[in-house]
């Protein structure tokens, strides 16, 4: 437990929510009426928080309901917390306002930028790893955390291209944005996976060069395969098919490393029947529990002993 | 120039140019690796505006409608982060489109789509109940002076084509049949409101849709139809009002002290 003590509470209004740990997946509109319909047992949603910056209608009235029901995870994707340019203070208003109304257990965001100028590119995109970017995203965490009065979480990013100015590992740079500002990880092991291929290093390294205590979720997806210029393979972080096997066999690993945590089936294309996702978050469940049971051994027996 | 504003000027370039300072493990051209955010960003954006325009794609084909969306992207690229809305000025960028004007109608079958799209997600409003309206509009004196307030989502357009039609016709199970059945040169208004959760776009007479646009701009009751009679004498105030209430789209309805007793 080398983790320090964060500055900013984990939980607004006192009672400590946190999402349960278990399978989760990602809120979409094509399922709404079936899950209202049915109760499926999963464990929670999570939302996109740009497609509910909107002011009433069908995406409001089906969350609300929703939200009753289950835990929620509201995940962003256009802070751009990796910019140059200075966080948008009116688009953290937006985002406080709808995190005050829907009081999600986790909020996540991404270590990419999005954003230049006015313009919004709509894609995650990639930040050197050096002192002045380092001071910069952490920066931006800080007025984030401060703004919404929580800690939020930081995905680590799936990457095409590397820059010739980074002087840090990403691990490491992640691992003293943490330290810094006391976030949390969004553990995405698809994105681990996807990046280490494409930049040719072993992803269980650099699944144990984070810090553990920090991870608070974890995402899955699948990924598309390409190749680089030179015939290597390159992985592209899709969110349009399952979950492929060698990513299973790595958040078995991560498991392994950080515990059980609540893990998120991401899918954004091609989205398949709710129950397709249900089982992928069960499957999720299952690992966890393989990954819990041997500490639970462990204790006993260590019971026993004393 | 900064980093990000060559990464940035990069993805939305229309070539194949990749910005400096970029290395891969293995040498390789980092061009064919940044080509892959360049082809996220600008195909998200293409799908985005795909999503909200089904019809418009439909009537010139995807391969058409993505070559001029891709165009629109590189010269428009969103300003706010909530993709829902993007688009604005496509229509008008269809307008001025060479290409597509074989299809005069296009652009307004975008700006309807559009319209539906923001209807879909504007503010909840409760109507005002029937019988209240009714009550209110006993008062005959008074009601040239009466101010309407409308649901936020509703919105009228008035196009010097078909766009209820051709867009009605795309809504059929058979749509190849029903468009054959559409005069698209035919003048159409519009009205485009969410009811409960559903957007719905009917058909209205352009008096009508005269009528609504002025009491949208806050107009009084008697200024609105005096201007939709003065445009359209087939103007018909009782169906129009009948058309809205029944719509739940009056959500409010004052009528000044000083003519009530």
């Amino acid at each position: 437990m080398n983790a320090p003590a964060p500055s900013v509470p984990d939980t607004v209004g006192g009672a400590a929510r946190t999402l349960p740990v278990r399978g989760g997946v990602g809120l979409k509109p094509e399922h709404f009426r079936e899950i209202l319909a049915t109760g499926p047992d999963i464990g929670f949603f999570e939302i996109h928080a740009e497609n509910y910056m909107v002011d009433g209608g069908p995406f409001h009235h089906y969350l609300s309901r929703i939200r009753e029901r289950y835990p929620l995870s509201i995940h962003g994707v256009g802070l751009s917390i990796g910019g140059e340019s200075p966080l948008d203070a009116k688009h953290l208003d937006r985002l406080a306002m709808l995190l005050a109304r829907y009081q999600p257990e986790s909020f996540s965001e991404h270590l990419a930028w999005a954003s230049h100028g006015d313009v919004f590119l709509n894609d995650l995109l990639p930040v050197p790893y050096h002192a002045e970017t380092l001071a910069r995203v952490c920066d931006h965490v800080d007025q984030v955390q401060d703004r919404l009065r929580r800690r939020m979480l930081l995905e680590n990013p799936a990457t095409y291209v590397e820059f010739a100015a980074s002087t840090m590992a990403e691990t490491g740079f992640i691992a003293e944005v943490v330290r810094r500002t006391g976030c949390g990880l969004l553990l995405d092991v698809s994105n681990v996976y996807v990046a280490c291929v494409n930049h040719h290093r072993d992803p269980y390294a650099y699944i144990d060069s984070l810090p553990a205590d920090a991870v608070g979720q974890i995402h899955l997806a699948g990924f598309a395969r390409d190749i680089d210029a030179a015939g290597d393979p390159l992985l592209i972080d899709s969110h349009g098919a399952p979950v492929a096997q060698v990513v299973w066999d790595l958040y078995r690993h991560a498991l392994a490393r950080v515990g059980p945590v609540p893990t998120l089936i991401e899918r954004d294309n091609d989205i398949p029947a709710f129950a397709v996702l249900l089982a992928e978050a069960h499957q999720a469940e299952r690992s966890m529990r393989e990954a819990a049971a041997p500490s639970i051994v462990e204790s006993l027996s260590c019971g026993i002993c004393a | 120039m900064s980093d990000q504003q060559a990464f940035a000027d990069a993805l939305l370039a229309a070539g194949t140019s990749c910005p400096p300072g970029l290395s891969t493990w293995n040498g390789s051209d980092p061009g064919r690796r940044f080509a892959i955010y360049r082809n996220n960003a600008i195909v998200s954006l293409i799908d985005a505006l795909a999503d909200t325009c089904p019809v418009t794609q439909q009537l010139v084909g995807e391969e058409f409608f993505r070559a001029m969306a891709r165009l629109f992207v590189q010269e428009n690229p969103p300003r706010s982060p909530m993709l829902a809305f993007y688009g604005e000025g496509f229509a008008e960028f269809i307008e001025a489109f060479t290409p597509a004007a074989a299809v005069p109608y296009l652009a307004d079958v975008a700006r309807l789509e559009m319209l539906r799209v923001s209807a879909c997600h504007a503010a909840d409003a409760t109507p005002l109940a029937p019988e209240d309206i009714a009550r209110l509009l006993e008062d005959v004196a008074a009601l040239p002076a009466a101010r309407i307030g409308l649901h936020p989502s509703l919105a009228v357009l008035r196009s010097g084509h078909a766009v209820v039609s051709l867009w009605a016709a795309h809504q059929a199970a058979d749509a190849v049949q029903a468009l054959a059945a559409v005069d698209p040169a035919v003048a159409e208004a519009a009205l485009v409101l969410r009811a409960g959760l559903e957007v719905e776009i009917s058909r209205i007479p352009d008096g009508a849709a005269i009528f609504i646009m002025h009491l949208r701009q806050g107009a009084a009751l008697g200024r609105a139809v005096e201007r939709a009679l003065a445009a359209d004498p087939a103007f018909d105030l009782t169906a129009t009002l009948g058309l809205l209430i029944r719509g739940g789209a009056i959500t409010r309805m004052t009528i000044p002290e000083s003519t009530t007793s």
